[in-house]
């Protein structure tokens, strides 16, 4: 929604886009659908253009808890990427979900191919983790918990 | 700026204020709205503060979460023995209040800029009344995103007011543990900002929470072209006089009751990455 491109796509040269297109297609995915499954194999990732997906993590007994929403422009799945190519996360569809979609199989060998579009592809693929990992480091504070910590009176 | 030893007299002075009305928010959050008893304190501006004093226990700093006339709205967190007591007031009690002291957000001067409000937690109490003031002023402003990071869906201040304000504002709002109802977005706050419309390089931005999420959210505008001066943060220090006498609440070379607790990041950032401070 900014007026500048941030994120995974905002990471690349437009050359690379380009490439990177090649081995796109637009999938509309309903409501509720589960995009991929925690172990199963990531042979695909995607760019979401609309609508939003959550990701889960499976917990015996009782449904998968959110551990983070993704919307308009985000990467969805980077375990493509590394080996063993499995899911570390599933994913539903929140609502209609408009996405690019990409055949990861094809993109690692385009980056294996050409070197130049391997490290910007890994680049940007690994800025996206680095943003998430900070993330996941902040919310381990529990910044918004605990007395003291941001709270008028400052734990008087 | 006030020179040392400025501070009219008054400034260390409750004036009684009578609860009018008391509203649980949240879990340990309560929303008091304060009448004068008899004369009132100057008018605040949105990002001042007050020190309320609960008799016989003390006195706490507590920004305006609201601001109507002569009444005085403050959102407390039951953290420590004086926010309890002030949590714990109910309609017709008796309280102290010296103010208004400290900086103001300045929205005025973020005229015809896209207004960018991220609040963490009780962060947004500050920043209501900066969006209620850009909210009555159509036109005055450009796009107005409001992005609400808390830490369950129980924990969230001011609905349905926050609702109300879509759609003239794009409100997003985001938690980090949702429970089985929840059908918003997880995640931290800066995760929003994708979602936000604003334009980097003119957007005026007020940031209000915990330290960690300012410090987070600065860095990210500043990093997509967000000028550092108009990223305006609320910072926290403990707090007694109020009136920069004690020295509690110094910052490097700043007091932040007297100059703060608003400053621009081109001011904070340099002080927030020094340990010792």
């Amino acid at each position: 929604m900014t007026t500048s491109q941030h994120g995974f796509l905002g990471a690349l040269a437009p050359a690379h886009r380009d490439l990177l297109a090649a081995f796109a297609h637009e999938v509309e995915i309903p409501a509720g659908a589960r995009i991929f499954e925690e172990g199963g194999s990531a042979d695909r990732f995607w760019i979401i253009r609309s609508g939003g997906a959550a990701l889960d993590v499976h917990v015996p007994g009782g449904p998968p808890p959110v551990v983070e929403t993704l919307g308009e422009g985000d990467l969805l799945g980077w375990s493509w990427l590394f080996e063993p190519y499995r899911w570390h996360l599933g994913a539903q569809a929140r609502g209609t979900l408009l996405a690019v979609e990409f055949d990861a199989a094809r993109v690692r060998a385009a980056c294996g191919q050409d070197p130049a579009f391997g490290l910007a592809v890994t680049g940007a693929v690994a800025a996206v983790i680095a943003r998430r990992l900070k993330a996941t480091r902040t919310r381990l504070l529990d910044l918004y918990g605990p007395p003291g910590t941001g709270a008028d009176g400052g734990g008087r | 700026m006030t020179p040392p030893g400025a501070v009219a007299r008054s400034a260390a002075l409750p004036v009684p204020y009578r609860v009018a009305f008391r509203a649980a928010e949240a879990p340990g959050i309560a929303t008091i709205v304060l009448e004068p008893v008899r004369s009132a304190l100057p008018l605040f501006v949105p990002g001042q503060f007050a020190m309320v004093y609960a008799f016989g226990v003390g006195d706490i700093p507590l920004s305006v979460s609201g601001i109507d006339g002569d009444r005085l709205t403050h959102t407390v967190r039951s953290v420590g023995a004086v926010s309890a007591a002030l949590h714990g007031l109910e309609a017709g009690a008796t309280v102290g209040v010296r103010g208004p002291f400290g900086t103001g957000w300045g929205l005025p001067a973020a005229a015809g800029r896209d207004l960018l409000v991220v609040a963490g937690g009780i962060g947004l109490a500050p920043l209501r009344p900066l969006v209620r003031a850009a909210l009555a002023a159509p036109g005055e402003y450009g796009r107005l995103n409001v992005l609400i990071g808390s830490r369950t869906p129980r924990d969230l201040l001011y609905l349905p007011e926050t609702r109300e304000w879509a759609p003239r504002a794009r409100v997003l709002v985001t938690v980090d543990r949702p429970d089985e109802r929840w059908r918003g977005d997880v995640g931290v706050v800066t995760a929003l900002l994708d979602r936000a419309a604003f334009a980097p390089g003119t957007v005026a931005a007020f940031v209000c929470g915990p330290e960690p999420m300012i410090r987070a959210t600065a860095a990210e505008l500043v990093h997509r072209g967000a000028d550092p001066g108009r990223i305006m943060v609320s910072l926290e220090r403990t707090m007694h006089c109020a009136t920069g006498h004690c020295g509690h609440c110094q910052l490097g070379p700043l007091l932040l009751c007297r100059d703060g607790p608003v400053v621009s990041w081109t001011t904070a950032e340099p002080l927030l990455l020094v340990r010792e401070l």
